[in-house]
Parts: structure tokens; C-alpha cells; sequence
């Protein structure tokens, strides 16, 4: 399959996610500038992770107006794959494709660490690789990472089982006391409706090798790919 | 921009700028002698308040070390692998095989974070980066080298929480791991922080950018931020009526913009994909004048500069102070003639403002006009470091020498003493800090911080890898220079070689006090000589480096604090060690000597005592043999894990083995025969502990034994917790509740009560 | 009562926020911003019978934590409570 890894000024682990993919994967991969108007033909695309515009309004607020967002936006809404990590997740938010916005965390503090979270659905295209409730380890590195969805809404997103990824304590309880960043109902990842679109703040593209550490994050992409091979 | 030749005459002083006088020349940190140097290379000509400005910054001790090259060039600057003499660019060059080279360089940036520690600590960074992705290197890691005064200190607090977050806030911004560095408090930096910045990069050889000037008729392009009164020297203030506006308009403080940076940086790195240029270089401290000087400098031309052209960021701003600005983020590039487009092309790219604003000429001469008129006109030789920039031998008298205070009581609870030392603020986890720095970004950390003695970060598209580590003890230095800088070398090292890398050559911040005092000078001269002799001992070459003098409390000088950072090379990225134990039932050894003593220890410290006694001494050649035996014992398999034994002695070491082993679940329990307070808690060079598989015992001894390294068996990893026989043990549970809260509680980030 | 401080970069100072957003808007066809200047506003409900009292105690409490005199400047109001 066909991958479009973003890059938008300020991106930082556009570079990471290539490398994840196609030196890992073997997958085609075509970095697409933020000012190109066309995605081209394409299978899946990667908005990555950094500080679009140094993140200096909101994290993801200027980038979302990239001349490239109207094709992502347009690529999306026909059903196609995007993935936003950490600061894609920010501009997915920030452009409308999933609900609710991503806060400073509530430490004010950045925070990075391999970060546990657990697989909450194991029936979407991102995730049918993982067991049900399995515990994958991802690093985590945000300033701006609390998710936050307004009560009504948050409990329709929850209702529709939209979210896929929680923060957890290595056994895989979800509490208060192993959610890092202060995000309601310890939310780490999330899909739109459609389940075309997903957003997560940790980082899978840095645990794919085996060479550096531990490699829970290849089940997200694999996920993806054996998506694309099903069907 | 009018013809070289066009120019005519001596330069003409701009209106407003007040008269040029010794008196001025005074305030600008200029002494009576430069001054009528500076007379005399203008034939007898009284130079322009412009001129005066660009001689004071190029005769600082920042740009000519003028007070220190006759010491740094006793260092061994060359050979080994290095692709360039120290100090030739902007930052060493070591060849680490397969066309690949390394770039790297640290620098102090003490006193802007002494005023506003985050812009300070910021602004540190994103210079050092600068410097190495100037020569066209990639930067693929970051390391923080800081001091604090006591962390009591309600200042001290807010200094170091200020400087946290501008590290952490630039780095991860620019999107370049922070991987290691040091953290330490002692009353002796309490009013004057040691900021130490490093900067890693890789570049390919055909790729090296150059920091130079050649080819007359070729242009000079400033690229970046536009400049404003950032960072303009003090002397300014010094010399003109304040008023209330110009003191709030006028400020030091240079403000970092990490976003601008990150475009900088790729635009820089695809420009080094064209042969578009001749060379580029920073402008850092002293931008525009050290930039284009140094590099006219290093390739014997000169340089025609029109300032009108000088994109600003106020109105109304002179001559002196376009060309004394210290605005972050900009860079003065020269490009050959014709290929202009080429790099206006990359650099709007990016965003980013490129603007012609002279050309190379070949008449040695700086020069520079605005409104049509020359208001520089000095030869470029008379400016630069081994050319008319002085130099001086300065008058040194040792101090008194450090008297013994009274001994300090030995350990007498050694359960209650390890705890102590694991939650004292020196030793205590670093975890509050390096969460807060993305150590993983660009996915190629291998070993991240407090996993290892040194960071092990891979080198991108190869099997290669580099561990990289800073280091300096400084109390051992406060008792004897020449052997505190000795052992900071080795341990630089020995901290690589536990990764099983081999040292390539090491970077070096001097960190002193103010050299015109005979003692601070007598100090640092012996520092540069115990470092050369270490640095030849163990084939480490100095690349580079900075000195930063004047770093003063109103009760004296701070440390003489010579901080080593050590790039190390191995060929498999996989066959590295960190320092956690990694399985039950491996044989625990201590490489090296046991000789050990309390002088400039943390126990001492602990105790309320300054450093003092007799330093153990470092034995050169045995570290060079126990180095080379330790990289080949990881590189074959035979350890499985290495830590250096530095503050807090043999049971802080083995604690902190145990606290890194996966899910803390491994301890150890040592068969030391005499469990002394010295054995234990005392602190000695070269010493090492390891982790041998038992399969791999036989052979491990064997070879010790072969190569006369000292090798003592001490015990074997498991159980929860660590003993020493049946004299004292601690759990687990213990060491890391210490461990962990112990920096917290220290800065008042925790309350006490809330962890007992 | 409510006091307003609004703080602000300091004229002269880089602010990398204001010049991210100026050419944010520029592409967005607003060419016609010549600057932009981020800074924060903090309101703060105060227990205090004398507005210009008031005031004077938050200029206190500007200097000492809520701007940083090297590189802000602030403004302090007090705006009296509409019920």
C-alpha cells in the first residue's frame, strides 16, 4: 500500500515515521509537503508528530490551514486512512476529522516516557493485530496531551466505542493515578465514526526496532497493513 | 551596493555616536595597552564607535581567548581521527568510518542564565546546535552539563526550574533528542550557574560545510531572523545618557525561537546538498562581526558588507549595533558568485529571509558602509585569533593549599548511610529532569538517560553507534586541579567505554573564575595540564571547545569546573550495555584498583565539609589498559553490564545497578570480604563494576588477569534489594523510594511528609 | 473585585509567537497585518475596598511573579464587578 507521511514546518518525527515504515514495513512511502494541493494517489496518510509552527498559538492550530489539510480533509471524509500522531493528532482535532481538543498537560510540565496503554477495541483497522485488553508500552513526548471532550459528548464517545487507546499502569489498570497528562477517562487514542481516522499521542513510529528497544509499536502499523491486505 | 573601489578614504563616524576616547575604549573592556594597539594597526587613526565595537568583541575573551590559547594549545588538538584541528570550524570533526564523520562541540552559557534562565539556558542550546549543523552535520543528540548552588536556595529554585524548561522547551521544539548530561548543587555556583550545552551531529565527508570566506566577487548572504538590539554588548549602555525609554527598549536578553531553528536547520542541511557554497557560519555571540570576521579570517579575503541591507527588526538601529547584535537564529552565508539563486531558492523554502548584503573581496580589508559611507575599514588580520588578536600569559600564584579540615566522620549505620547518599540531590534520580527533555525523538536512543553511564544513540541508516557522556567532579578539582582534570578525562571516558564505545576525542567547557586573579589563572593552568596529560594517556584529542571565565560569586569563584564531554564509537549499536543488571545469577566483579578515600567525596559533602584531603590518584596508564579491556569484555559479550564508580563509592553503584534492571526486580548480594565504611562509601578513580555471565566467567578472569587489569569478585545479582554478607541490607522497596524522591524533596517539589 | 493584568512582550523583544502567527495570517490572505504581538491576560478576583489599592498590590504581584521585567511589560486595571 501507498503511504503520504505530511510534512509541515516544525515537524520533527515526520523522519522517524518513514523510516518506521518503509525500512521496517517495506512500505512505499512519499514525504508530501505542506504546500503540495494533491495527495496523489494514495492508500493511508501520516500526519506526524513535532511542533508544527512551534505549536506557538495551539498545538496544531496554524497547521491545520496548510494549503495540503484540504486534500487530507477531502481524503478522509471519502473514507480514506489517516493517522494523526501526537502533534497530527493535534492538527486532526484542530481540522475537524475527530472531536475534542488536547490540553497542556496537567503537570505543565513536557513529559516523555515509555508510556503503557491498553487496547480498548482490537476490531479496528488499527488495532486488529492486538488482543483484546493487551498492555503495548509506547513512549509518550507532549506538552500538550490532556485530551478533553465537554461531558455530553465525551459519554456519545465513549457510547460509540470511538476510543482505542488508554493510559494504563503496566498490569493494565486504568486509574487516575496511571493517566500522565490528565486526559479525561485516561484517553491516549481515538477514531472518528467512520473508523477511518484515528489519532493517538504516543508514539508507535519509535518502537518499531527491535536494534534500538522494545517493538509494541509495529502492531499499529501492522494492523493498518494486514487492513489493506484483508481487503 | 556600491563597488568595492568605489570606496574611498577613512571611515566616517555616524552621527549620534559618541566620541571614541581611551576613556570609551575603557568601558568596553579594552585595556590602555589594546587600546593604542588598535590605534596603531590604524596607522595612528582613531577608530569609529563602530569600529571600537567590532575590536572589543573580536579581542573578548570569547572570540580570541586571549587569556587562555597559550594553555589550550599545550592540549593535543589533532590526530587520531579528527578531520579538523580544534578551533579551526565552528565545531570538531571526527571520522567514524563508512564516509560518516562526527561533529560535536559544547558551550557554556552561564551568565545569560544567570539574568533569565529560561531565554539563557534556551538560547545555549540553540547556539550549540547551530554550531554543528553549520558544518553541515545532521544534530542527532543533545546533552545538558548544569550546577546549581544549594537547592534549599529559593533562587536556586527558580533558577534551575527556569533552565529545565528552556532546555527542554528548545531541544524538543528543534526535535533533537536531549540524551544525557549532569546535574549538580553546590554553594559554590549559588549566584553563578554552570549552563553547558552539547551538540552531536553526523554529516557525510562530502557534505562538510566550511565556516570560511574566499573568492573575491563571490556574495554574502544573511539568512534567518532579522536582527534586533538582542545581547548588545554592555559597553553600550555604559557609553550613552539612559534615558527611561532606552532602558526599557535595550534589553540583553536574547529571546530563542526553536521553530525558526528547526527551518534554519533543514534549510542549512539542503544547502549543503548544493556546491553552492564556500562557507557559512553562525552568528552567534557577537553575530555579524564574528561571522563575517572569523571567516574572512580563515580564508585570508576580506569582506564588503552593506548594513543598510541588514534586515531589522527595529528602526533606527546604528551601525554598532547591527553589528554587535546577538539576535538568535541567523546564520551569514557566502555563496559563489552566480549561484545566489540557488540558496535563496532553498532558504524561502523554508519560510525563511535570505538577503544579499556584500561580497568577498580580496584586499584582506573589513570593511563596511551604511547610507553609501564607509564606516568600517580594519584589516581583517589585525582582528582574529592567531592573527593581531592578543594574547597573554597571565600572572599565576597558587592558592593556599586546601587544608584538611577536620576528618569526616566515617558511616557508622551503613543502611542509613546508603539511603542518604541514594536521596542526596547529587545522586538522586534524575527522572524530574529528563522527563521533561524528549530523549527519544528521532527514534535512535539506544540507551537513554539514566539507563547508562553514557547516552548510546545510533547513527541514522547504519549499525553504528556513538555514546556520549559529560562529566566533571569539580570537588576534586577545588582540592587539586592538575589531578581533579586528570580524573575528569578518565572518567569522561571510562563512561564511553562502559558502553563498550572507544573514545574518538572529547569537547571541553572551561568553566572559571576571572584569570586576572593569580590564583583563579594558577588553577586553570594546572586544569589544562592535568587534562592534556589525560587526554594523551587515553588517545583522546580535544576537537574544540569554549572557555568561560568570570564565573564569580561575591564570595569567590566557582569550582575550577573543566567539563569533558566524550564521543565514543562502536561498530554494532546491539553490542552495547547499559548499567542495569540484566539477569539473576551473573557474577558481579569490580574492575580496577581498590584504593579509595574520603577526599572531595559525597559522603564528605553529606557531612557539611568542604572538599578536602589527599585525592587518591589516578594511575593513566592503568585506566588506558582497564578502558581497552572493558570496550573489548561488552564488545565480545562478556559483560552484560558496566557502571563507573564515581560519587557515592561501591554501594551507590551497585544500588543504582539494581534500580536500572528491568521492572527494578533485580538486586544483588555482595561476598565483599572486608565491609569497611572506606571500601564502601569511599570514592577512588577507575574503578568500574560489571556484570559477567557465569558461562563467561572463565574467560573474562582469564583475560583480566592477562592484561593486568585488576579483577575482584564480588558477589552475584538477585534477590530484592542488595546485601553485603550478613552485615547490612537494603530492599528494594527502600533504595527506591530514596532514589526517586530524594531530588524532589531536595528541591521542595515534594513534601517530606507526603513520602514517609 | 476584579483586577485585569495584561502583560506583553517588551517593544524591541523577539516574540516568536507574534511572528508565527503574523505569517500564519498572511497566508491566510491577511496581508494587510503588519504586526502581531502575543501576550496573556490574567485576571484576578480580589478581596479589596480601595480599587487603586488594588491596583498597587497587583503591580506587586506583576514584579515579582506574574511578568518578567527583562523581557515584559504590564498593564494593571481594576474593573469593578457588574452583577
Amino acid at each position: 500500500m501507498n503511504w503520504g507521511v505530511v510534512v509541515f514546518p516544525g515537524s520533527n518525527c515526520d523522519d522517524d515515521a518513514h523510516d518506521a515504515l518503509a525500512r521496517i514495513f517495506g512500505q512505499p512511502v512519499r514525504m508530501i509537503w505542506h504546500r503540495e494541493t494533491s495527495l496523489g494517489d494514495l492508500d493511508a496518510i501520516l500526519l506526524p508528530g513535532g511542533f508544527s509552527y512551534g505549536d506557538y498559538l495551539r498545538g496544531g492550530a496554524i497547521a491545520r490551514f496548510s494549503p495540503v489539510m484540504e486534500d487530507v480533509v477531502r481524503f478522509a471524509r471519502d473514507g480514506g486512512v489517516v493517522i494523526g500522531i501526537c502533534n497530527g493528532f493535534q492538527i486532526l482535532t484542530e481540522a475537524g476529522l475527530l472531536p475534542g481538543a488536547l490540553l497542556r498537560n496537567r503537570s505543565l510540565r513536557f513529559i516523555c516516557r515509555d508510556q503503557p496503554v491498553r487496547v480498548e477495541r482490537h476490531d479496528t483497522r488499527f488495532t486488529n493485530a492486538c488482543d483484546p485488553g493487551r498492555v503495548l508500552h509506547i513512549p509518550i513526548a507532549h506538552n500538550e496531551g490532556a485530551y478533553y471532550l465537554p461531558g455530553d459528548q465525551l459519554a456519545r464517545l465513549e457510547d460509540r466505542g470511538a476510543v482505542v487507546l488508554r493510559y494504563c499502569a503496566p498490569d493494565g489498570t486504568v486509574s487516575g493515578e496511571h493517566n500522565p497528562n490528565g486526559s479525561v477517562n485516561n484517553i491516549a487514542g481515538i477514531v472518528n465514526e467512520a473508523g477511518n481516522v484515528l489519532g493517538m499521542m504516543p508514539h508507535p513510529e519509535r518502537c518499531c526496532d527491535a536494534a534500538i528497544g522494545h517493538t509494541d509499536g509495529r502492531l499499529i502499523f501492522e494492523s493498518v497493513i494486514s487492513s489493506f491486505v484483508a481487503a | 551596493m556600491p563597488a568595492p573601489t568605489e570606496l574611498t578614504g577613512p571611515p566616517e563616524p555616524v552621527p549620534g555616536d559618541p566620541e571614541v576616547t581611551l576613556e570609551l575604549a575603557r568601558a568596553h573592556q579594552l585595556s590602555d595597552e589594546e587600546y593604542e594597539r588598535i590605534l596603531a594597526l590604524l596607522d595612528g587613526r582613531t577608530p569609529t564607535f563602530t569600529e571600537l565595537g567590532v575590536y572589543s568583541v573580536m579581542w573578548s575573551e570569547h572570540a580570541s581567548y586571549k587569556n587562555s590559547i597559550l594553555q589550550l594549545k599545550t592540549l593535543p588538538r589533532s590526530g587520531g581521527r579528527l578531520l579538523v584541528a580544534a578551533g579551526e570550524e565552528n565545531a570538531g570533526l571526527v571520522d567514524i568510518g563508512d564516509g560518516w564523520a562526527v561533529a560535536f562541540k559544547i558551550e557554556s552559557h552561564n551568565h545569560p542564565s544567570a539574568v533569565e534562565p529560561y531565554q539563557g539556558a534556551a538560547t545555549g542550546v540553540g547556539g550549540i546546535l547551530r554550531d554543528v549543523f553549520t558544518m553541515g552535520a545532521r544534530p542527532i543528540a543533545l546533552l545538558d552539563s548544569l550546577r546549581f548552588g544549594s537547592p534549599s536556595d529559593r533562587r536556586v529554585r527558580y533558577l534551575f526550574d527556569g533552565v529545565v524548561r528552556g532546555i527542554a522547551d528548545y531541544g524538543n521544539c528543534v526535535g533533537v533528542p536531549t540524551v544525557g548530561g549532569e546535574l549538580y548543587f553546590e554553594d559554590a555556583y549559588r549566584g553563578n550557574p554552570l549552563v553547558n550545552a552539547m551538540a552531536v551531529g553526523i554529516v557525510h565527508h562530502d557534505r562538510v560545510l566550511r565556516a570560511t570566506a574566499e573568492g573575491a566577487g563571490n556574495s554574502v548572504i544573511y539568512i534567518g531572523s532579522r536582527t534586533g538590539r538582542d545581547g548588545i554588548h554592555g559597553a553600550t549602555f555604559a557609553s550613552e545618557e539612559l534615558s527611561e525609554e532606552s532602558t526599557s527598549r535595550r534589553s540583553n536578553v536574547q529571546v530563542g525561537d526553536p521553530f525558526t531553528e528547526k527551518l534554519l536547520l533543514e534549510a542549512t542541511l539542503a544547502l549543503a546538498e548544493t556546491d553552492a557554497l564556500v562557507g557559512i557560519q553562525d552568528m552567534g555571540a557577537a553575530g555579524l562581526t564574528c561571522s563575517s570576521c572569523e571567516m574572512a579570517g580563515r580564508g585570508g579575503a576580506g569582506i564588503l558588507l552593506d548594513l543598510d541591507r541588514v534586515p531589522l527588526r527595529e528602526p533606527g538601529m546604528t551601525p554598532y549595533e547591527i553589528m554587535l547584535s546577538e539576535s538568535q537564529e541567523r546564520m551569514l552565508v557566502v555563496a559563489k558568485r552566480g549561484r545566489e539563486h540557488e540558496v535563496f531558492e532553498i532558504v524561502r523554502r523554508w519560510d525563511l529571509q535570505a538577503v544579499e548584503v556584500g561580497s568577498i573581496t580580496d584586499d584582506g580589508r573589513m570593511r563596511a558602509t551604511s547610507g553609501g559611507k564607509l564606516v568600517i575599514d580594519i584589516p581583517v588580520e589585525s582582528l582574529v585569533l592567531g592573527g593581531g588578536a592578543p594574547h597573554y600569559e597571565r600572572e599565576a600564584e597558587a592558592p593556599e593549599p586546601v587544608t584538611f579540615s577536620a576528618r569526616t566522620g566515617e558511616p557508622e549505620d551503613f543502611s542509613a548511610a546508603t539511603l542518604a547518599l541514594l536521596a542526596s540531590a547529587n545522586i538522586a534520580s534524575r527522572r524530574h529532569v529528563f522527563q521533561q527533555y524528549d530523549h527519544m525523538v528521532r527514534a535512535n536512543t539506544r540507551v537513554g538517560p539514566g539507563r547508562g553511564d553514557a547516552a548510546v544513540v545510533r547513527v541514522p541508516g547504519t549499525r553504528k553507534a556513538l555514546a556520549l557522556a559529560t562529566d566533571c567532579n569539580a570537588r576534586l578539582l577545588r582540592i587539586d586541579p592538575r589531578e581533579g582534570a586528570r580524573q575528569a578525562v578518565a572518567e569522561a571516558c571510562r563512561n564511553v567505554a562502559c558502553a563498550g564505545a572507544t573514545p574518538l576525542g572529547i569537547t571541553n567547557c572551561l568553566n572559571f573564575g576571572n584569570p586576572y586573579k593569580p590564583a583563579v589563572y594558577w588553577t586553570f593552568r594546572e586544569a589544562v595540564a592535568g587534562m592534556g596529560e589525560a587526554c594523551r594517556a587515553l588517545a583522546a584529542p580535544v576537537t574544540g571547545g569554549n572557555v568561560s571565565f568570570y564565573n564569580e560569586n561575591p564570595g569567590g569563584a566557582v569550582y575550577p569546573t573543566p567539563v569533558i564531554g566524550a564521543v565514543g564509537l562502536t561498530e554494532d549499536v546491539e553490542r552495547t550495555t547499559g548499567m542495569g543488571f540484566v539477569r539473576e545469577g551473573e557474577a558481579v566483579f569490580l574492575l580496577g584498583p581498590s584504593e579509595t578515600g574520603w577526599a572531595g567525596s559525597e559522603w564528605q559533602a553529606l557531612q557539611g565539609d568542604e572538599p578536602a584531603g589527599a585525592l587518591v590518584p589516578i594511575d593513566l596508564e592503568l585506566e588506558a589498559v582497564l578502558q581497552r579491556f572493558l570496550i573489548r569484555s561488552v564488545n565480545s559479550g562478556w559483560v552484560s553490564a558496566a557502571h563507573d564508580l564515581s560519587e557515592g563509592g561501591l554501594v551507590v553503584a551497585i544500588a543504582e545497578m539494581a534500580l536500572a534492571s528491568p521492572g527494578r526486580r533485580i538486586g544483588a548480594m555482595i561476598e565483599l570480604e572486608e565491609v569497611t565504611a572506606l571500601a564502601l562509601f569511599g570514592e577512588g578513580p577507575s574503578r568500574v563494576a560489571v556484570t559477567v555471565p557465569v558461562a563467561e566467567m572463565d574467560a573474562f578472569e582469564q583475560a583480566a588477569e592477562a592484561e593486568g587489569v585488576p579483577a575482584q569478585w564480588l558477589g552475584t545479582t538477585g534477590g530484592d534489594g542488595i546485601g553485603f554478607r550478613t552485615v547490612f541490607s537494603v530492599s528494594m522497596h527502600e533504595l527506591a523510594r530514596a532514589f526517586d524522591t530524594g531530588l524532589g524533596r531536595a528541591l521542595g517539589l515534594i513534601e517530606s511528609a507526603a513520602v514517609s | 473585585m476584579r483586577i485585569i493584568v495584561e502583560v506583553m512582550p517588551k517593544e524591541g523583544i523577539l516574540d516568536p509567537q507574534g511572528k508565527a502567527v503574523q505569517q500564519a495570517l498572511h497566508q491566510l490572505g491577511y496581508g494587510e497585518v503588519r504586526e502581531v504581538r502575543v501576550g496573556r491576560r490574567i485576571e484576578l478576583e480580589v478581596d479589596a475596598g480601595d480599587p487603586a489599592e488594588a491596583v498597587r498590590s497587583a503591580e506587586q504581584m506583576a514584579d515579582t511573579l506574574l511578568a518578567n521585567e527583562n523581557i515584559e511589560r504590564y498593564q494593571v486595571h481594576a474593573v469593578e464587578e457588574t452583577v
